[in-house]
């Protein structure tokens, strides 16, 4: 048989923990071969030691049928594997040409042949249908556009095996359709693909076999066309998932939340979000659908009270909230699980306790004249953790930053519906998650729509999207370009509206 | 939470055992017996009463710059300052010290208080910078103590005076001295004063407002999560101004328990050496505030003894302040002591395949 890469009985120990064990893939020679498992069981480590980022503790890598060793990044890429990081690594100032060249430049006597490069690059992307100019800048050119100068930059060192870190996950659903047509483009011109992801629909659609890891064990290699989605899932999580979320249709009451003509600047000292409205009613789920860093995160920071409003109203039940600091919106009713947990929503060195009093602890019961009562902070733990199904070695008082991500979160999700609040901001909740504790997470957050609260949610994820809102709003280059009934619309629609274009401008 | 602090502890016993062994070797070096060395460094610390009296002392300005450093580490910031803060702290008592006539309750309290501030006040300088402009705190307080140090270099020539010399103050009345009678008598005539009282006390002050209260807490949030504690509705910038000031004020009592207490005037074109050693004790004491009482004890036991050790032997007293700097860098590098644990116990581990398998079943963040 023809496998260009094996990795047999792969082992792969960090401190405390077995990464990968007894692990073995193979790949066919012009395959797709997805690589499939929750997010902490092993995939990434594995490639990586395809990659030669880390070194195995035991098995062999074997590629074309001869034994490698491979050491470092320039081994891998001499042996003609490469790979498409999650996290581009891109030069933002430098062109297209001078990103994919770096390191190894093309010379003519001292200077760098430039043009030269161009010209190759402009015929591999031309033969694999990138479409990519190979004098943009960087900075100038689309999320999507810069993962295809990621993968030209593989091309061009005459990669065979191309390894994808999670490659959708940045993407709109057109860019994404774009992107499986390239890798069935590549696949036809011989080359042969690992697709690493946590995404079914994705392996349905374009994966040939896929191989499921759990837990850093090997779970078995399947036929992806015989093999259901559900199945796949339940191999991948060890039980049976279900998919969709159940809900019930929704009874909107009351304007909880109004956001008014709301212009906020960004970082970048340009207005991030501009003359933006939109109300969110008890009871209902409003979803903000958009890509990345088309002013979600300046909405949440205004709205939370971290950034300041540069012009236009925020009104809760009726009552101006644009200038109220932080404390006082939350005590007004304002909850949010913020989109990263590590950064914003915990702090890591203190212990399961004393973050889940982050944002009431100033008040009785859990201190009294400035003195922490430990006792009432030690049961209200107890008893959010026993409801909101928070596993912790150490309990209560164990160090936040011991816990699993997905216990991280659902403590988060805990301390924000414990505070029971009038709307719950939830941004990305279930980012990075595996799919039992999206799956838990989905089901609180539609329960508190349920028990009359307002809830928006804002994910990059348009199936989190288009499966819990009652409504959606699609936001794009900081600008509302349209609400829409959930119930009546669909993924292109919404997908097309993220990339700007408004309902009856297209065809 | 129990265990993980007491291998902290555990690991900073090791820092000193390893410290004391690298001292040996050194004294070993010089040609002299280690065992002799520290049985005279010791007992010059510690033999009697007065040693002992001495030793506090010694250790009392330490554990107020100490405790400077950790609180203000507790919260995310770096006082690097505590130099200045205790020099102005010592200025302020001096100056209140020798310009106030009044009864001895009375003008100590204006004394302390007065150092209190005046350390305070140095802190909050770059606490402000810091919360208003992001301005790194070592530079600023850096910057606050040369101007510290000059400060006294013209204040003292120019108002207080001393008697014979230029390049110091007048003797402080004992009015205005942290040193009592019966302290000294209690202690066969030692320098120790009401100044390690103050420290004692401020030691259970910052444990308590650290463990107890809820400006702790916030200020702890901030220190370990500044966007945290923001999103969670938290003043970072009041949170980072306040730690500041009350770093600064710990170090500002340090000035008065050394300049008030263990000495009796203040010298120009000298920066307080506590002030920097302050960080070594911060260290070596894991930041938390019993844990600088005890450090700052033991070098004070160090500094202390090491008169005596060279008095009876022929090793040079130079080896106490290696030791306590090797001490140091073990303390600093305790990470690399905690490795070379685990790589043992897992090589112990390996002869037993049960243990491993139980360890396996661990399995988190992998990626």
């Amino acid at each position: 048989m023809d496998y260009v890469v094996e990795m047999l009985n792969i082992r792969k120990e960090f401190p405390g923990i077995v990464a990968n064990d007894d692990i073995t893939i193979q790949l066919k020679q012009g395959e797709i071969l997805a690589l499939l498992g929750e997010n902490g069981a092993g995939k990434s480590t594995l490639m990586s030691i395809l990659f030669g980022l880390y070194q195995p503790e035991g098995g062999t890598i074997k590629i074309r049928g001869r034994q490698a060793k491979i050491t470092d990044p320039n081994i891998a890429n001499e042996l003609g594997i490469g790979m498409v990081h999650q996290h581009f690594k891109l030069v933002h100032n430098f062109t297209v040409t001078e990103n994919i060249i770096l390191g190894l430049e093309p010379k003519r006597g001292i200077v760098i042949d430039i043009r030269s490069a161009a010209k190759r690059i402009g015929e591999l992307s031309e033969k694999y249908g990138l479409n990519v100019d190979p004098y943009a800048k960087i900075e100038d050119v689309s999320v999507g556009m810069q993962q295809r100068v990621e993968i030209l930059k593989m091309l061009y060192r005459n990669a065979e095996v191309l390894i994808f870190d999670e490659p959708t996950s940045v993407l709109t659903p057109q860019e994404i359709q774009d992107l499986m047509k390239i890798m069935r483009n590549l696949m036809n011109e011989g080359k042969s693909i690992v697709l690493i992801t946590h995404k079914l629909k994705e392996i349905k659609a374009i994966a040939d076999r896929c191989t499921v890891i759990r837990r850093g064990k090997l779970i078995g290699t399947v036929d992806v066309a015989s093999t259901s989605e559900a199945k796949m899932a339940e191999m991948m999580v060890g039980r049976e998932v279900s998919f969709s979320v159940e809900k019930g249709p929704s009874c909107p009451g009351e304007v909880i939340l109004r956001i008014e003509n709301l212009s906020v600047i960004n970082n970048r000292k340009l207005k991030g979000l501009r003359n933006f409205s939109l109300e969110v009613r008890s009871g209902e789920i409003v979803g903000i659908a958009g890509v990345e860093g088309n002013g979600q995160m300046e909405l949440v920071e205004a709205l939370i009270g971290l950034r300041k409003v540069e012009s236009g109203k925020l009104y809760l039940r009726e009552r101006d909230i644009t200038e109220t600091p932080v404390r006082n919106r939350i005590e007004a009713g304002i909850a949010s699980i913020p989109e990263d947990r590590h950064k914003n929503g915990l702090v890591l060195d203190f212990t399961v306790e004393d973050n889940l009093v982050l944002k009431s602890l100033h008040q009785a019961p859990y201190s009294k004249n400035g003195l922490l009562n430990r006792n009432v902070i030690h049961q209200h733990a107890e008893k959010v953790m026993a409801d909101f199904d928070v596993r912790a070695g150490e309990g209560p008082a164990a160090i936040a930053r011991s816990l699993s991500g997905g216990n991280q979160q659902k403590a988060i999700v805990g301390r924000e519906i414990d505070l029971n609040p009038e709307i719950l901001i939830a941004v990305q909740p279930t980012r990075g998650l595996d799919v039992g504790a999206i799956e838990y997470i989905h089901k609180r957050i539609v329960e508190q729509r349920d028990q009359g609260k307002a809830v928006l949610l804002i994910s990059l994820e348009l199936d989190e999207i288009l499966d819990l809102s009652d409504r959606i709003a699609v936001i794009s280059n900081g600008e509302l370009i349209d609400i829409v009934e959930a119930a009546v619309t669909n993924e292109n629609e919404v997908g097309l509206m993220m990339a700007g274009v408004k309902r009856g401008e297209h065809r | 939470m129990k265990v993980k602090l007491n291998k902290d502890y555990l690991l900073a016993l090791v820092a000193v055992v390893l410290g004391l062994i690298a001292g040996a070797i050194l004294i070993a070096i010089t040609g002299n017996n280690p065992l002799e060395g520290y049985f005279y460094l010791f007992r010059g610390g510690l033999m009697n009463i007065q040693r002992i009296g001495d030793t506090l002392a010694t250790a009392t300005p330490l554990i107020l710059t100490g405790l400077s450093v950790a609180f203000a580490f507790k919260t995310g910031l770096f006082n690097i300052g505590a130099a200045g803060q205790m020099l102005i702290g010592g200025l302020c008592a001096t100056a209140v010290g020798l310009s106030l006539d009044c009864s001895k309750p009375i003008l100590l309290t204006l004394v302390v208080l007065s150092a209190i501030l005046g350390g305070a006040l140095w802190g909050a300088v770059p606490g402000y910078l810091k919360a208003r402009f992001n301005v790194h705190e070592v530079v600023s307080s850096i910057m606050m103590n040369w101007i510290a140090y000059w400060a006294v270099y013209y204040i003292v020539p120019a108002y207080f005076k001393g008697q014979f010399l230029e390049t110091e103050s007048r003797k402080i009345p004992a009015a205005a001295s942290l040193k009592v009678d019966w302290l000294m008598n209690l202690f066969n005539g030692s320098y120790i004063n009401l100044g390690f009282f103050l420290a004692v006390i401020a030691v259970i002050v910052i444990a308590f407002i650290l463990n107890k209260t809820t400006f702790g807490y916030e200020l702890k949030a901030v220190g370990y999560n500044r966007f945290a504690a923001e999103s969670a509705g938290i003043i970072a910038n009041q949170s980072i101004l306040l730690s500041m000031v009350l770093a600064g004020a710990l170090a500002g009592l340090g000035g008065a328990a050394f300049y008030v207490g263990y000495a009796s005037n203040i010298q120009i074109g000298v920066s307080p050496s506590q002030g920097f050693d302050g960080i070594a004790v911060s260290l070596l004491g894991l930041n938390s505030p019993w844990g600088v009482l005890f450090a700052a004890i033991f070098f004070g036991v160090l500094q202390s003894g090491k008169g005596f050790m060279n008095a009876m032997t022929s090793i040079p007293p130079e080896i106490a302040d290696t030791i306590i700097a090797t001490i140091i860098y073990f303390a600093a590098t305790n990470i690399l002591i905690e490795r070379a644990w685990e790589r043992l116990r897992k090589r112990k581990n390996k002869g037993s395949a049960l243990k491993k398998d139980l360890k396996v079943d661990k399995v988190g963040g992998a990626e």
